[in-house]
C-alpha cells in the first residue's frame, strides 16, 4: 500500500498546513466535488468533508445550519460516496470525512470504511466515537481498510489521556482550540496558548492541527506557531453562505488566499 | 439476566457514553463521583428530607375501587401526581440539584419539552438560589406558554431553541452544547433516564423511591410487597424506571410499558420508539431510536408532549428487547378515553402521559385477585386545553 496522503502532507510541510472543513451537499447538493477542486487549486492542503447529521451535538450554529440545508438538499451518506467515486481523478490532497457516529453505524462500520477506501478517503474523524471503543472494537478494521482515525484533544484533556489518545490517533491529532462547539471567534486567547504550548512540549507521537474557532489569518498563524497548522470550518462555511456579487469561485479563492497569505 | 447497569454503563448492548471529547471531563467527573455521593449519609439525609417535606413524599398508593370494578381486578394508583409541581419529575431534580451542589457547580442547565421537567428544575433552583437556564424548542415555547411563564416566575431563564425541528430533541442538543461551552461551573440536569452514562443510572436511582414506597405500601395494604402487574408510561422512561426499579429482577412481576403510538404505530405520526426504533446513538447513548435509513433522527409525534422523544432510555431498550417488559403502543385517542375514564371513575385528572399507562389496562388480562399497580406519573392541569377540546366535541 502506498503512503497515506496525510503522512505525506506532514512530511512535506512542517508548518502552516491549512485544512478546510466543508459540509457535504452545501450550499448545493452537487457542489462538494467542485469545492474540493477549488480548494486544492487555491492552496488548501487538506479538506475535511462533513457528513451532515440531524443532531450535530458538537457544532455551533453555522455548521448546524449548513447541515440542515444539506439534508434538505437531499444529501445522504450513500449519495456522498457516489459523488466521491471519481474525486481522485482531479483531487490529490488528503481528504478526511468528519461525521457523527449514528449515520456511520446505520451504514455499518465495515461498509463505511470500505466505501471510504473505494473513494480514496484517507482518514475519518468521528467525534462521538469514544477512543476506548475505537481501540477495542474498530481499530483492526480501520487498519485493514487503510483508513486513518483522527482523534480529538481539548484544553481539559489530562496528560495521561493526551498520551493515550495521541498514540491511538493516526496521522495527526485534532487539537480542539477551546472547550467549545464549532464556531467563529476573532482571536486565540492566552489560556489557549498555554494549552497549545503544553501539548507542544509533550512531544506527542503525531503532529497536531488546531481547530474550532479559527477564522482569520492572524489566528491561523498563531495556531501554526504551536502546531503544524489549523483547520477552518465555520468561517469557511460562512463564506459559502454569503450572498454578494462575487461568484462562489471568487469567494473561495479570496478566502483561501487571505488565510494562507499567497 | 440482570437489569442493573454494568461497569461500562451498559444495559445489555444499550447505553454507554458516546460523547465528543469536549464532554469527557464533565461526564468523567460525574461518573467517578455519583455513586459515592448518592450513597453518602449526608446526601441521603438531605435528599430524604427534601423528598418528604418539600416534595410531599411518600405519595399515596390508592386502591382505585371503581376502576378495579370496571376492569375486574385490583387496581392501585401510585399517586406521583401529588408531588410538588405535579409529577415524578421533582424526585430527579431534587437529587440532581444536590449532586450539583456536591460537585461545586454554580449554574444549572436543563432541557424541557412540555415544560414539566423545566418547571421541576426551576423550582429546585429557586429553592437553593442556583442560576437556572432552561432550553426549550421554539415550537414548544409557543405550545406551552403557561409553563414558560411558571419557569420565568421561578427565576429561570428560558432559551427558545430554533435549530432542527424546534422541539425536545433539539432542546436537548442545545443543552449539551451549552455544557460543552461551560465545562467547569455547570451541571446539566437531564430530565429522564436518557443521555450518556451515568445519567440513566443516576436518574433511575433518584426515581427508585417510587418502587421503594410501593413495596412498603403494598405490604401494608395487601400483605405482600409486590404486584402482579406494574404499569407505567415511557417517554424517556424515568417514571417507569423508578416504578420498576426494585422489581426488575423479580419475575413474579409483569412489567407493562405504555408507549405513545400517536395516530397509530404505522401512521408515520408516532412515538412508539421501542417498537419501531432501531439501534443507534442519540444524545450520547446507544439505544433504540426512530431514524431513517441514512441514520438521521426522525421527529416523533404524540398528543402528549412528554412522550414524544425519538429515543428511549437504554434500560427500557433492554427491558423491551430482552422481553422483560411487555410493550403496548397507545394511540392519542385511547389515551384520551383512558384519561376521561380515570377522571369519571376516581375523580383524578391524570396527565396525558399518564393516560397512556391507564389505557394499557384495556390490553392486559389480570385475574380478579391479581394486584395491578399503575404509576400515576402526573396530574392533568397542564393538559386541560386538550381535555376541554375533547369535551366540547
Ligand atoms: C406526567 C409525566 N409522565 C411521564 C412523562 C414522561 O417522562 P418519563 O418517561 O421520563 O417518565 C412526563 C414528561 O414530561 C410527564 O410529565
Amino acid at each position: 500500500m502506498s503512503i497515506n496522503r496525510i503522512n505525506q502532507l506532514f512530511r512535506d510541510r512542517e508548518t502552516e498546513i491549512l485544512s478546510i472543513y466543508l459540509t457535504a451537499g452545501y450550499p448545493g447538493l452537487d457542489d462538494t466535488v467542485k469545492l474540493l477542486e477549488l480548494l486544492q487549486e487555491h492552496g488548501a492542503h487538506m479538506v475535511e468533508i462533513g457528513i451532515p447529521f440531524s443532531d450535530p451535538l458538537a457544532d455551533g450554529p453555522v455548521i448546524q445550519e449548513s447541515s440542515q440545508i444539506a439534508l434538505n438538499n437531499g444529501m445522504k451518506l450513500d449519495l456522498l460516496f457516489k459523488q466521491l467515486l471519481e474525486v481522485r481523478r482531479t483531487v490529490h490532497i488528503p481528504l478526511v470525512l468528519m461525521g457523527y457516529l449514528n449515520p456511520v453505524l446505520q451504514m455499518g462500520m465495515e461498509k463505511f470504511l470500505s466505501r471510504c477506501s473505494e473513494a480514496g478517503i484517507d482518514g475519518v474523524i468521528i467525534p462521538d466515537l469514544p477512543p476506548k471503543e475505537y481501540e477495542t472494537r474498530y481499530r483492526e478494521l480501520f487498519k485493514s481498510k487503510g483508513i486513518y482515525n483522527i482523534l480529538l484533544l481539548t484544553p481539559f484533556t489530562d496528560d495521561d489521556r493526551i498520551r493515550q489518545i495521541s498514540s491511538l490517533s493516526d496521522g495527526f491529532v485534532y487539537l480542539v482550540a477551546d472547550s467549545s462547539t464549532t464556531g467563529v471567534r476573532d482571536s486565540v486567547g492566552d489560556h489557549q496558548k498555554e494549552y497549545f504550548q503544553r501539548i507542544k512540549e509533550m512531544n506527542l507521537p503525531v503532529p497536531g492541527l488546531i481547530g474550532f474557532g479559527i477564522s482569520n489569518r492572524k489566528a491561523f498563524l498563531t495556531a501554526s506557531k504551536y502546531a503544524s497548522g489549523a483547520i477552518i470550518g465555520s468561517a469557511f462555511i460562512r463564506v459559502l453562505s454569503e450572498k454578494n456579487t462575487l461568484s462562489l469561485e471568487a469567494r473561495v479563492e479570496k478566502f483561501i488566499r487571505g488565510i494562507s497569505g499567497n | 439476566m440482570g437489569f442493573a447497569v454494568d461497569m461500562q454503563g451498559f444495559y445489555g448492548e444499550y447505553g454507554g457514553a458516546y460523547i465528543p471529547e469536549m464532554l469527557y471531563p464533565n461526564i468523567k467527573e460525574l461518573e467517578d463521583s455519583y455513586l459515592n455521593i448518592v450513597q453518602s449519609e449526608s446526601f441521603q439525609l438531605r435528599f430524604r428530607h427534601l423528598l418528604k417535606d418539600y416534595a410531599g413524599r411518600p405519595t399515596p398508593l390508592f386502591r382505585a375501587e371503581r376502576l378495579s370494578e370496571h376492569f375486574g381486578t385490583q387496581i392501585f394508583l401510585k399517586r406521583e401526581d401529588l408531588n410538588h409541581t405535579g409529577a415524578h419529575k421533582i424526585n430527579n431534580t431534587i437529587g440532581q440539584l444536590l449532586m450539583a451542589e456536591r460537585l461545586n457547580k454554580k449554574r444549572i442547565i436543563a432541557e424541557t419539552g412540555a415544560g414539566q421537567h423545566g418547571v421541576a428544575t426551576a423550582t429546585v433552583c429557586a429553592l437553593t438560589g442556583m442560576e437556572c437556564i432552561v432550553y426549550m424548542g421554539a415550537l414548544d415555547v409557543e405550545r406551552q406558554a403557561s409553563n414558560v411563564k411558571k419557569m420565568k416566575m421561578l427565576g429561570a431563564e428560558v432559551i427558545p431553541v430554533h435549530s432542527g425541528n424546534k422541539t425536545l430533541k433539539d432542546a436537548t442538543n442545545e443543552a449539551i452544547r451549552d455544557w460543552i461551552n461551560h465545562p467547569v461551573d455547570t451541571h446539566y440536569i437531564i430530565g429522564s433516564v436518557v443521555g450518556p452514562h451515568p445519567y440513566p443510572d443516576m436518574v433511575t436511582r433518584f426515581q427508585s423511591v417510587i418502587s421503594e414506597e410501593i413495596r412498603i405500601q403494598l405490604m401494608e395494604q395487601v400483605g405482600r410487597d409486590y404486584p402482579d402487574y406494574l404499569v407505567a408510561c415511557v417517554g424517556g422512561g424515568s417514571n417507569a424506571a423508578g416504578a420498576y426499579y426494585h422489581y426488575m429482577d423479580d419475575d413474579r412481576v409483569t412489567l407493562v410499558s405504555a408507549e405513545a403510538a400517536g395516530l397509530g404505530v404505522d401512521s408515520g405520526k408516532t412515538a412508539a420508539t421501542s417498537l419501531l426504533g432501531t439501534p443507534g446513538i442519540i444524545h450520547g447513548s446507544r439505544t433504540l431510536l426512530m431514524q431513517d435509513d441514512d441514520g438521521q433522527i426522525e421527529e416523533p409525534y404524540s398528543i402528549s408532549a412528554g412522550l414524544d422523544y425519538p429515543g428511549v432510555g437504554p434500560l427500557h431498550a433492554w427491558l423491551a428487547r430482552s422481553g422483560r417488559a411487555t410493550l403496548h403502543a397507545i394511540t392519542d385517542e385511547k389515551a384520551l378515553q383512558a384519561a376521561f375514564l380515570c377522571t369519571r371513575k376516581e375523580g383524578i385528572i391524570p396527565a396525558l402521559e399518564t393516560a397512556h399507562a391507564l389505557a394499557a389496562l384495556e390490553l392486559i388480562t389480570p385475574g380478579t385477585d391479581d394486584v395491578v399497580v399503575v404509576n400515576l406519573s402526573g396530574r392533568g392541569d397542564k393538559d386541560m386545553e386538550i381535555y376541554i377540546d375533547k369535551l366540547e366535541i
